[in-house]
């Protein structure tokens, strides 16, 4: 079986008329773990909502393949389908509907007709997955991020991944709003998916999601693109010199188009 | 305005005649005469925002006919499949085409005075009482449709609880159009005496054979002194069955009145539900869902008025409308002069997942007293394209994730739903209609 593989090429992505993404190249292959860095506002959340194709982000040039197929051709149900997952940085909440329904349909949506997961299978998986992640079991009865403090709406993110299984995921400040311990149950939820068949892509601020779930690749972003890239390293020189350094060391100026 | 006469498809003649054919007491066909000449001058009612004047409420098979049946096993499937557990047990009323053709009460109830049986036989067997609560609390005169009901009426329900009288088991009606172009003209009346218990659930469903059909419904409900009722239905017409539907209840003192209501039909509607609280400390809830779908154009007027002291009322109403329909729901709560202490309150909030959907929630809040708590809230909005998109990102296909927030939106009014019989045919008919 070949390793899957997320390509994204020269991507460039408007909001509203207003170019943000520009020229964005990243490969992530099955087995690696990148993380994105970069200051607020460079784009960041606009390159996950592009791939993951919410309707407000037009993409005005630029490809992203997930195993030779055209993602940017495909409706939001179909990318999933086809493999990706983005854990958002603000989750929409739904009232009357329980994350148990809701998770039920989207793995029977991925499984199609007749092939439905049977319902003790999925409650044991469901079970045994809320465990890891510290999250008590009415969680699965209540509705959707409903009432969800920041925490567990993020904790909610990470289980759905580990229900669904993608093959790449998109974690999107998966760490913002969340307390030590649920920095680590997050990190053990993301290093049990680690396998042959499985990408990611963790956006972050900060260094300290990387001391739990350990990058292979880290990028560092800027007025649209990706302006350095390195190993775990990178990271601890961006924490130790804060954006404003890397910035003059690469001899970047702020972009009028991009605001914080 | 000027008083139109109208020429009707149906005269005094063939009035006569029909009530002859069904061997009625003299008073009811007096009623249909004495209501034919006010349906010819009456003006039809004017829904604020629906227009109805081409709906078709006069031209129908109103005289049709059906087999009776010995057992249940007998009557199609999709009759059987909407008979509670409980129900079956025994009480229960099947019509076909306007006509009986399955009744049952249990002996325990007889033994207790209990009637319930099909309007027919009620003014044949128990004249004087039918007599008694007939038109009594939704007057006759109302306007055109509640006119055209007592002329036509071919079906019903009547059921009498006695003073002091629990009844435990839900009684059901169920009623099953197949006829071509025929009408339904079903009058119900429920009469519950002080202290007693009741849970009424009624089905109107039709088969696509109707065609071009009309339903004339009206139910009448007394709730008397210290009395329970729970009064739920669903109605579920096709969409080229045009629905008038008028359900209006009086309660007496302490009495407490719980309307369930599936609004569920695939055709135009009108839908009038009312609730007179007379007695001091009546109190009545009202819970309603309803879902456009198609060109479908619906109105559903809610009112209840407050006139004994310290009456409680309390009203949630939910809505989806879907592809081109059209709903106008109007709450009204009317808190009469003397009615001191009284309270409600009422929230209506209605969804729409198109850009064709219309939707719209009036509240109305008159008052006439100044001890009273009032409150309303009213919404109208549309799917939030974030959320939406946050289920399909799992994978949920586009009408699967609206079918998923439709249930959502409409789930917290149907949990409420207080006869569990009504609660899983709902959400069985919710299913099927946002899928
Ligand atoms: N939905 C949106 N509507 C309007 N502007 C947006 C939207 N999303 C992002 N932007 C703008 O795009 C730029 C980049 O935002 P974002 O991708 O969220 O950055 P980051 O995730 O790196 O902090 C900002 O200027 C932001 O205001
Ligand atoms: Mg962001």
């Amino acid at each position: 079986m070949t390793v899957p593989e997320l390509k994204i090429k020269d991507l460039h992505v408007s909001v509203e008329g207003k170019s943000i993404v520009k020229g964005f190249d990243l490969t992530i292959k099955g087995g690696e773990i990148h993380a994105l860095m970069g200051p607020n506002g460079t784009g960041k959340s606009t390159v996950a909502s592009a791939i993951m194709g919410h309707p407000k982000y037009q993409v005005t040039g630029g490809s992203a393949l997930l195993e030779g197929a055209n993602l940017l051709d495909m409706a939001v149900d179909e990318r999933a389908r086809a493999g990706m997952f983005l854990a958002m940085q603000y989750p929409s909440e739904v009232s009357g509907v329980t994350n148990a329904e809701f998770l039920r349909t989207a793995i029977n949506g991925r499984r199609g007709e007749g092939n439905e997961i049977p319902l003790m299978k999925f409650l044991k998986t469901l079970d045994k997955k809320m465990d890891m992640l510290e999250m008590d079991q009415k969680f699965a009865e209540r509705y959707v991020n409903e009432g969800f403090s920041g925490g567990e709406k993020k904790r909610n993110e990470i289980l759905q991944l580990m229900m669904l299984e993608p093959k790449f995921a998109i974690l999107d400040e998966i760490d913002s709003g969340l307390d030590i311990d649920a920095l680590k149950w997050v990190a053990k939820g993301v290093n049990s998916m680690r396998s042959e068949n499985f990408g990611c892509l963790i956006i972050t601020h900060y260094q300290r999601l990387l001391n739990y779930i350990k990058p292979d690749v880290v990028h560092v972003m800027m007025n649209g693109r990706i302006v350095k890239t390195g190993g775990p390293e990178l990271a601890l020189q961006l924490e130790a010199e804060g954006y404003d350094g890397m910035k003059a060391e690469l001899g970047i100026k702020d972009d009028e188009t991009v605001e914080a | 305005m000027l008083t139109q006469v109208q020429s009707l498809p149906f005269d005094k003649e063939d009035l006569t005649k029909f009530a002859e054919q069904r061997k009625e007491p003299k008073w009811f066909t007096e009623k249909r005469l004495e209501a034919l000449a006010l349906a010819e001058k009456l003006a039809l009612p004017e829904p604020e925002k629906t227009r109805i004047t081409d709906w078709n409420f006069t031209n129908f098979n109103y005289d049709t006919t059906a087999t009776s049946v010995q057992t249940l096993e007998e009557l199609p499937e999709q009759l059987q499949k909407l008979l509670g557990k409980n129900e079956k047990a025994g009480n229960v009323l099947v019509v076909r085409n306007s006509r009986p053709v399955y009744c049952s009460l249990s002996q325990e109830l007889r033994d207790k005075g209990v009637i319930f049986t099909d309007l027919a036989t009620a003014i044949k067997e128990h004249s004087d009482l039918v007599q008694k609560y007939y038109f009594q609390v939704t007057p006759m005169n109302q306007h055109k449709l509640t006119a055209l009901h007592a002329a036509l009426v071919n079906g019903g329900a009547f059921l009498y609880v006695p003073r002091n009288v629990t009844v435990t088991v839900p009684v059901q009606s169920i009623y099953y159009q197949d006829a071509p172009s025929s009408g339904l003209v079903a009058h119900t009346i429920i009469a519950a005496e002080e202290n007693s218990q009741v849970t009424y659930v009624e089905n109107y469903l039709a088969a696509p054979s109707v065609g071009e059909g009309t339903a004339n419904l009206l139910s009448e409900v007394t709730v008397g002194a210290n009395a329970r009722v729970q009064f739920g239905a669903v109605d579920h017409f096709t969409k080229d069955i045009v629905t008038y539907v008028n359900r209006h209840a009086k309660v007496a003192r302490d009495g407490n009145l719980q309307w369930a209501l599936g609004q569920m039909n695939d055709g135009n509607t009108l839908s009038e539900n009312a609730t007179l609280l007379e007695g001091d400390g009546a109190a009545c809830d009202t819970k309603a869902v309803s879902i456009g779908s198609g060109a479908q154009k619906q109105n559903f007027d809610n009112y209840i008025r407050h006139i004994g002291k310290a009456t409680v009322s309390r009203l949630l109403v939910r809505g989806a409308q879907k592809d081109a329909a059209n709903s106008i729901f109007n709450a009204r709560t009317k808190i009469e002069r003397g009615a001191s202490q009284a309270d409600g309150e009422q929230t209506q909030r209605v969804l729409m997942l198109s850009d064709e959907a219309r939707g719209d929630a009036n509240p109305i809040l008159l008052i006439d007293e100044y001890d009273v708590i009032a409150g309303h809230a009213a919404s109208v909005g549309r799917v939030d394209p974030d959320q939406l998109y946050y289920l399909m990102s799992r994978g949920i296909p586009k009408e699967k994730a609206e079918k998923l927030i439709v249930e959502g939106f409409l789930k917290p009014v149907v949990d409420l739903l207080p006869i569990e019989g009504v609660r899983v045919q709902l959400a069985a008919l919710i299913e099927g209609k946002v899928g």
